[in-house]
């Protein structure tokens, strides 16, 4: 085990997580005894059948043919002018379903049906995991219940009713905060409840080991297309940015450039409205390490260890928590974390709109608000973002919120 | 004098027909009356679990996460907690464990909690979201002090990890009954069989719980387990400000 001195040259080895699960201090598995024997079986699985030849030609078949992929690479000459650089931006918001979601959704589906699961459960906060899962068990054919926070189903009832209609089955969740963080506490519950038969198809790099993994893996897709994509063109890029909510579409575009050394990588977290506990969900740059849903992390809560809520106008950032990978990142200082408010994330995305023709999600305009801040230090660098996916999901709240046009 | 990891066993094995190891979460209905009602409950059980309330309880169904959010939301902490018990300091009686998630135990810190909690009179701890690979650290601490930390095995649980995990533990080995969360559903389908592997497997006594409400449940589990665990149904009594200690002995078979 190499645990808390893990560096870098570790992480580009192959060598993390390690046996325990661990990213450095980070990672691990801190579940009930119920879900022991699962992760396990988990393991088994993603060494047998994940990484064999025939899975790989499967997954590879389905990014294409139905994913879609690999996502374009546009220039944003406008926006880029606009801001003084020299501005690239990943498209995930054109992969199927609007978002870099289905690409981890795809491959865990592909995967729970060959380890024979009777039924998939997942969980979602703004909608966006919850429809890639319930379109990717439609496509493998396993039943997907998904659990998702009663306040979410209120304000994202488009996307209830699109899972629906891709046949899974949604569950409301009344308890705790009624948002992202309950709807995982109760996909968990009902994992509990049948170990055997149920795969917990988890929606962020987040969780017990091996999900951070998994997820991390079946994100790096994007990674690898951007690196060869900007190699193939330009060149590398002076910087990177994505936005970090539990941070899979992160993980996956900040693995195709870590063993670069002259690229700056940058995860920008949602600042919210505030500094305050409650009012931002800035996990890696405001939190302490601590333990959430199966992972020891950093995280968001009290004096008493109470996991607390968190703000942003993006759903999708709304979580306390972030993934284990994240944490070690930024302990090492390979990635630089920091927060943009949802002024700015609105600001950028309006200009990004309007410059670009390309409506973003809301949290895929927290790492264009990010780009921009570092912009204004950099002038003439060349820049990469991650567009993670498109903003059609946001459209109620920001017509609530008014302003333009 | 025994430790008090040894105290809980004996408790156990010191009473007559199946032991009665009683959960209640800490401030729930009422912080005012926490210790009267912990006072009720440990003068008819045999062992107490005093929950520890925590935000996300992920094992838990729902009467105790319900119970849970009530108790955060009227101030019930860690550290109210072990400042009621130290307040409590009677002398023998059943003997006290805290069952709490990583999290607050994680952040008060291993050492000072090891130390706090002894001074507190509490026995040991259970902490269902700490599987054996990641217990060492919390452990050792609590070991120094002679204090518990009780290991969980369930139906899911092969039979070699069951034998891994009863040897880890002290005070007893918490059986869980069924696949699932706390409070609900019928127990394992072959319960004789997976409780009797649990038993040859184990030097300690083991408790069985997880969905027990009635006599007969008590019944059929004590012919198979040295002790029954009541949690979410204890907790629904207190609710109902109904008497603890009445129902725990009504329990019994």
């Amino acid at each position: 085990m190499i645990t808390d001195r893990a560096t870098l040259e570790d992480l580009l080895a192959g060598l993390l997580p390690d046996e325990a699960g661990r990213f450095g201090p980070y990672g691990g598995r801190f579940v009930p005894e119920t879900l022991m024997a699962a992760l396990t079986r988990l393991e088994d699985g993603i060494r047998d059948v994940f990484h064999s030849e025939r899975f790989g030609h499967l997954l590879s078949a389905e990014l294409v043919d139905w994913v879609g992929r690999p996502t374009a690479l546009t220039r944003a000459r406008t926006l880029g002018a606009e801001w003084g650089v020299e501005l690239y931006l990943k498209r995930e918001d054109l992969a199927h379903t609007g978002a870099h979601k289905i690409n981890n959704a795809i491959g865990q589906a592909l995967l729970a049906r060959e380890l024979g699961a009777r039924r998939v459960v997942a969980e979602t906060g703004a909608g966006q995991h919850g429809v890639a899962a319930a379109a990717a068990c439609a496509r493998v054919g396993v039943p997907c219940t998904v659990y998702m926070g009663a306040v979410d189903v209120q304000r994202q009832a488009p996307n209830v009713d699109r899972m629906r209609r891709l046949g899974a089955e949604v569950v409301a969740v009344e308890t705790g905060d009624q948002t992202l963080r309950a709807a995982i506490d109760e996909a968990i519950r009902d994992w509990v409840s049948d170990p055997e038969g149920t795969y917990y198809m988890i929606g962020s790099a987040i969780g017990p080991h091996p999900y951070p993994y998994l997820v991390r893996e079946l994100q790096a897709v994007i990674g690898r297309e951007a690196r060869a994509q900007m190699e193939g063109t330009v060149g590398l890029p002076d910087a990177v940015f994505a936005c970090v909510g539990g941070g899979s579409n992160a993980i996956g575009l900040f693995h195709g450039f870590l063993d670069a050394p002259t690229v700056e990588i940058f995860g920008v977290e949602a600042g919210g409205r505030g500094e305050g506990l409650g009012e931002h969900a800035a996990t890696v740059s405001r939190g302490r390490p601590g333990v959430l849903h199966g992972t020891y992390s950093r995280l968001l809560y009290d004096d008493d260890g109470q996991i607390q809520e968190t703000h942003s106008v993006s759903a999708g950032l709304d979580y306390p928590g972030v993934g284990p990978e994240h944490a070690f990142l930024a302990d090492i200082g390979r990635v630089t974390y920091f927060a943009v408010s949802d002024d700015e994330a609105l600001d950028a995305l309006d200009r990004c709109c309007r410059a670009e023709g390309i409506l973003p999600a809301l949290e895929s305009a927290h790492a264009l608000a990010g780009a921009r801040r570092w912009a204004r230090e950099n002038p003439g660098a060349r820049v990469l973002v991650g567009l993670s996916g498109r903003g059609d999901k946001d459209m109620p709240i920001l017509t609530a919120l008014g302003g333009r046009p | 004098m025994i430790e008090p990891r040894q105290a809980i066993q004996q408790a156990i094995e010191g009473s007559e027909g199946p032991a009665v190891v009683a959960y209640l979460t800490a401030g729930h209905p009422d912080p005012d009356r926490f210790l009267a009602d912990l006072d009720a409950v440990a003068s008819a059980a045999d062992v107490v679990e005093v929950g520890v309330p925590f935000s996300d309880p992920m094992a838990d169904g729902v009467t105790i996460q319900r119970a849970s959010h009530a108790a955060i939301s009227k101030g019930v902490s860690l550290r109210w907690i072990l400042a009621r018990l130290r307040e409590r300091a009677t002398g023998p009686g059943a003997p006290v464990l805290l069952m709490s998630y990583l999290n607050p135990l994680l952040v008060h810190g291993y050492e000072r909690l090891a130390d706090e909690a002894a001074l507190a009179g509490v026995a040991g701890f259970i902490v269902p979201d700490l599987p054996l690979e990641e217990s060492e650290p919390l452990r050792s601490a609590l070991e120094r002090n002679g204090l518990a930390l009780v290991q969980l095995v369930t139906p899911a649980t092969r039979a070699e990890r069951v034998r891994t995990l009863a040897a880890a533990s002290s005070g007893f080995v918490y059986a869980v009954t069924r696949t699932g969360t706390t409070g609900s559903g019928a127990l394992a389908a072959d319960l004789a069989g997976y409780l009797g592997m649990v038993k040859a497997a184990s030097d300690l006594p083991v408790c069985a719980g997880f969905g027990v409400r009635s006599r007969e449940q008590v019944a059929e589990i004590g012919r198979h387990a040295d002790g029954v665990i009541v949690g979410s149904a204890l907790v629904e009594v207190l609710e109902r400000g109904e008497d603890p200690a009445a129902f725990l002995s009504g329990l019994r078979p």
